[in-house]
């Protein structure tokens, strides 16, 4: 008893402190706000790396024959690429939001497990490290795309087994985040908060971070069975052994399929957040928000073979697979649907998260009709592997899922900084970030569809007009971030000083919007009640 | 306009480095129709997947959109309090799965009518190599592979100092077309020599993946004489992007005569396969001359 009386009065003095100096608050922090803020910086730098090998990739197509790069390494530039954009890029920025923003959305101090959260972040830099160094061992980077289809994927050298060690840590990582997502959703609201009265961002993760702690294993699974055929003379994969390369895609997409759905739910619950508060009236359809996103994570478990239409499925299972990729149609179509019935009959302001959020919904839900369009199995057996497919998907991630991360960085980081950012500049971004992303990635549904394959380093010149295009909108577009930078590093140095709501709108609802801005370092130390 | 100017900038900036002149190819839309009953088939769900979506985005956007304009803030619009309606909510769950409904029927029936590879006229057996394929007509003894055109092969090579826009047919040329006679159902087994690739054709409208120690089937009943041209479709390494797939369907008789000249000499065939590379446009020619 008098140890336990020590330890919670070691505890209280500890409470009063604010960061620790230097270094070391960074290194060895437990805040959920430190923590979060490296998360988001860490997500920031790779977003540019992965953009910068996007910019190979599209000045190297910007005309037909080969100019600039080596085929192989344009393999390397389109593999690395989407590793960095998934894992280093969108999941830990919506992992860095969630430290933000959860515990003060749900009235708590910091996240149940401040250890754990320094470890799944600090893992991160050390497995970028080295599936960035892969490009510098003989063999040169993984090449084989994100996917690592054997026997492709075998055929890389010396970086296979740190393209494998860096995706377990990256998994490793991120399955760490979820556990702490759910243990503080489910263990540190504030009294009154019932399930069904958590903002609809908490909701959008607790989904999100238990699709991450299904899938992250079998990712794991599939990759270790990929080292053991390559080093240990296991056959999980190679049939000459008795294995089946084609269980590998069928492995890969049962993560896969879950794992797009881990990018876009928080998504919908950073746009579902940002509606309400810049159309000064409630969420439409709260309830079926929240149904809608738990069928979707449902589906997203029974629909992976739809990636892999092409590898010879019985009728069957082809005719299953595309009835249930159809159906996700349904949930995806009501969040559509409930977003415009929150606008209708709002009172509707354009702030830049506002902005965002607005593209999102047109674009993204282009990105759903070519999903649409991709389901049915004998139109995919012309689309698979085509630009129609690089153009759809990256439509669901740029303007989907990247879009609502700036959406989510300009709506709080005025709560984050306790500064105001440059309006001017920040609409600025929007305008080119919304019109370069268009002539970037809507010409390539017309290559798709005119029948040019993806992941190819030149192409036939019937396809250079819009393959030209296409690389002027990349350029444009990549160009236009750095004005995002500026902005976020600009806005944490100094400017206007934000109030406790930060926007006038009458709204913003919400536990976070109490707290001062920026919040305590310990955001709630007595919980809120809520009514 | 800022779009404009930059396209404009760009074609001249592609002008200066390519300065060939040749003029360059249309700019492409949309799905081309192909040669064969299912790529029709197909081409048809595309087009009515299209258009329904078309309809939704109408609905939808004008929704938005008339929901951005007439309730701005700043045009003093006052908000109204609802926040639910469980009628509006079944209304917009019943009438996607409707129109879904209404989209699968047609592709359930085109997906069975693919995979119905019964009753073929013949079978070739396509095997991909890195980065090749081999063409073997099954009972007939013919057998050879087709790789990239020369001339392609040495535009494509990187600094070449050769303008891809001056040769015919960039990339998707080989030496060895497959061969196949028009009007005849014919069968593709489908396999892989190492990793796996992908047979596409877009005007036959099929795509399979070839996969080690596995046989696909895919089949098309092409309908007009001509040349048709396709790539591997599955990331297969450093030289995907260079394997083409190229079928020449001949009228019957000139198919036949190209068969016997092939199963004609073992020995013979390198010969006209290389005559074929250079009279491509009309094989039958170069067979005959052989």
């Amino acid at each position: 008893m008098a140890h336990a009386h020590t330890h919670d009065a070691a505890h209280d003095h500890h409470d009063d402190h604010g960061p620790a100096k230097g270094i070391g608050r960074w290194l060895f922090a437990t805040n959920h706000k430190d923590i979060g803020t490296m998360y988001m910086l860490f997500s920031l730098l790779m977003f540019f790396i992965g953009g910068a090998m996007a910019l190979v990739i599209r000045a190297e197509l910007f005309q037909p024959g080969m100019q600039l790069v080596d085929p192989m390494f344009f393999n390397q530039m389109t593999t690395m690429h989407a590793l960095i954009m998934i894992f280093g890029a969108v999941m830990p920025a919506f992992v860095g939001l969630a430290n933000w923003m959860i515990p003060l959305q749900v009235g708590a101090p910091d996240m149940a497990l401040p250890r754990m959260n320094n470890f799944s972040f600090w893992i991160l830099p050390f497995a970028f490290t080295m599936l960035l160094g892969t490009l510098f061992v003989p063999g040169g980077g993984p090449a084989g795309g994100w996917t690592m289809y054997p026997p492709l994927s075998q055929q890389l050298g010396d970086g296979f087994p740190m393209l494998i060690f860096a995706v377990h840590l990256m998994g490793a990582s991120s399955i760490m985040g979820a556990i702490n997502v759910i243990v503080t959703i489910m263990n540190m609201r504030a009294p009154g908060m019932s399930l069904l009265k958590m903002p609809i961002f908490v909701w959008t993760w607790l989904i999100t971070a238990y699709l991450l702690i299904a899938v992250m294993p079998v990712l794991a699974g599939a990759v270790t069975m990929l080292l053991t055929d390559h080093y240990f003379g296991t056959t999980f994969f190679e049939a000459a052994g008795g294995g089946d390369p084609v269980m590998f895609q069928h492995i890969f997409w049962f993560f896969g399929h879950p794992e797009v759905y881990i990018m876009i739910l928080p998504a919908f619950g950073i746009v579902s957040e940002i509606i309400p508060t810049f159309s000064r009236k409630p969420l439409f359809g709260y309830d079926a928000m929240v149904y809608a996103t738990a069928s979707i994570a449902f589906l997203s478990f029974i629909v992976w073979a739809h990636h892999m239409f092409t590898v010879g499925m019985p009728l069957a299972g082809q005719m299953f697979f595309m009835l249930a990729t159809m159906l996700i149609a349904v949930p995806t179509g009501v969040k559509v649907f409930n977003w415009t019935a929150t606008m209708f009959k709002g009172s509707i302001s354009f702030e830049p998260p506002m902005l965002f959020a607005i593209s999102f919904l047109f674009l993204f839900t282009i990105g759903g009709f070519s999903g649409l369009m991709l389901a049915i199995v004998p139109a995919d057996f012309q689309y698979h592997d085509t630009y129609f497919v690089v153009a759809h998907f990256h439509y669901v991630l740029v303007p989907g899922a990247v879009f609502s991360l700036m959406a989510a960085a300009y709506y709080w980081l005025p709560k984050w900084t306790g500064h105001m950012y440059n309006m001017k500049l920040a609409k600025a971004h929007f305008w080119l970030s919304t019109i370069f992303v268009n002539v970037l990635f809507f010409p390539q549904h017309f290559l798709g569809l005119a029948g040019m394959p993806r992941r190819i380093p030149d192409y036939s010149t019937q396809f250079a007009d819009w393959n030209m295009i296409s690389s002027i909108g990349a350029f444009g577009f990549g160009l236009s971030q750095l004005l995002f930078a500026y902005i976020v590093f600009a806005c944490i140095r100094g400017g206007e000083k934000a109030t406790d709501k930060v926007w006038d709108s009458g709204r913003p609802h919400g536990l976070e919007w109490t707290l001062s801005s920026p919040p305590p370092y310990h955001s709630f130390e007595t919980a809120p009640e809520v009514k | 306009m800022k779009i404009v100017k930059y396209a404009a900038a760009g074609s001249l900036a592609g002008a200066a480095f390519a300065p060939s002149g040749a003029a360059l190819a249309a700019w492409e839309l949309n799905m081309p129709v192909g040669v064969t009953e299912l790529s029709r088939d197909i081409h048809g769900l595309h087009m009515l997947i299209f258009w329904i979506c078309v309809l939704i985005a109408i609905a939808v956007f004008g929704m938005m959109i008339y929901s951005i304009v007439k309730f701005r803030h700043s045009q003093g619009a006052v908000p109204a309090n609802f926040d639910h309606s469980t009628k509006a909510e079944i209304v917009w769950t019943i009438i996607p799965v409707a129109i879904l409904v209404g989209m699968a029927i047609p592709a359930a029936a085109t997906l069975v009518k693919i995979e119905d590879t019964r009753d073929s006229d013949m079978t070739v057996k396509v095997t991909g190599y890195q980065w090749k394929w081999q063409y073997e007509y099954l009972d007939q003894d013919v057998s050879f592979f087709s790789t990239l055109a020369r001339d392609s092969d040495h535009a494509r090579q990187l600094d070449s100092g050769v303008d891809p826009n001056s040769v015919e047919n960039y990339l998707l040329e080989v030496d060895n077309p497959l061969v196949v006679p028009v009007g005849k159902k014919v069968r593709v087994l489908l396999t892989s020599h190492d990793v796996i690739h992908a047979w596409w054709v877009p005007a036959f409208g099929m795509k399979k993946d070839a996969i080690p120690g596995f046989v696909n089937e895919l089949w098309f009943r092409a309908d007009e004489p001509g040349i048709y041209r396709g790539q591997c479709a599955e990331l297969c390494g450093r030289d995907h992007a260079f394997m083409p797939v190229v079928v020449n369907v001949l009228p019957q008789q000139e198919y036949d005569s190209w068969l016997a000249q092939q199963k004609g000499g073992e020995q013979a065939a390198p010969a006209a396969a290389s005559a074929q590379t250079v009279e491509n446009a009309a094989p039958a020619t170069a067979a005959a001359a052989e």
